[in-house]
């Protein structure tokens, strides 16, 4: 298969050229996502800023012997998590999953399994530009609330748009632990845009 | 009426049709549970509209950007960066 364009080599080849104004398109790009993903292994957003410094620092000295085997992306997001890991309490070597957590409230189907309470509508309303904003809004701040393992595979998934397989190496967790993660974060984030603008 | 209540097996309900979304979107079924899963879909508007807001969920979340760094934190980074360009291996 051969390799995907990455977006983030150009910065990289300026950044060793002396282009310090790509240093700051990078950091700027990644730096949020990285502070979710920190925060979700350190007791502190300080600590999780710290984390993240040290990633960038550990990003510049290791500029010359990366050999863009793999993606960028990757590569700053092992980083950190690495760092992340060190600078937490929590060992998080496995991932427990917890207890079964339905993606939409039974009480919201009849006892055959149908649907009793059905979805209220809001997609029509996506449309309207305003409203779309404050949706995205409402989807940063539900991020936040958000168990941290949801929110990091989300993040990684949905915002920085990886694929599993970089999600899985990154996290260090398998493939189903994945998909449990994104289905229940992405199904909390349905249901806050529904409580928030939905229509029966 | 035995006939309605012993559902087949091949068939799924609501309820478990919407914890199935996320796999099918990841193209994570088996195809037999894929077909199950659609034909559930063709006969229920409401799943189909809660399958509609997920993806609508993904689209918006991923067109969330991250805010503007500001010209403090700008200045930290540019520092940063000419520490490293002058002495490429301390611990600045």
């Amino acid at each position: 298969m051969p390799p995907n364009p990455d977006p983030d080599a150009g910065l990289l080849a300026r950044m060793r050229a002396g282009d310090e104004q790509a240093f700051v398109i990078l950091v700027q790009r990644y730096r949020a996502s990285m502070l979710a993903l920190a925060a979700g292994y350190v007791p502190s957003q300080a600590v999780a800023e710290e984390v993240v410094q040290d990633t960038w620092l550990g990003v510049l000295r290791g500029l010359r012997g990366f050999e863009e085997r793999a993606s960028v992306r990757t590569w700053l997001f092992t980083i950190l998590v690495n760092r992340a890991r060190t600078a937490g309490a929590r060992e998080r070597r496995t991932v427990a999953i917890g207890a079964f957590e339905p993606a939409v409230d039974q009480v919201r189907f009849d006892p055959a399994g149908q649907w009793a309470d059905p979805p209220e509508r809001w997609l029509e309303a996506v449309d309207d530009r305003l409203t779309a904003e404050k949706m995205a809004d409402c989807i940063r701040q539900a991020m936040a609330g958000l168990p941290a393992r949801q929110r990091e595979v989300v993040t990684l998934r949905d915002i920085e748009g990886m694929s599993s397989d970089e999600v899985c190496s990154v996290l260090e967790i398998t493939e189903i632990n994945q998909r449990v993660l994104l289905h229940r974060g992405r199904s909390r984030l349905r249901q806050v845009l529904e409580s928030e603008f939905g229509r029966a | 009426m035995r006939l309605r209540l012993a559902l087949r097996r091949a068939d799924i309900v609501c309820r478990q049709a919407v914890e199935l979304v996320t796999d099918y979107l990841e193209n994570a079924l088996s195809p037999a549970a894929r077909r199950r899963f659609e034909k559930h879909l063709a006969g229920c508007p409401h799943c189909t509209e809660y399958l509609a807001q997920m993806r609508a969920t993904i689209a918006l979340t991923g067109q969330l950007r991250p805010e503007d760094l500001d010209s403090t934190m700008q200045a930290e980074f540019i520092a940063l960066y000419h520490r490293w360009r002058a002495d490429p291996d301390s611990d600045h």
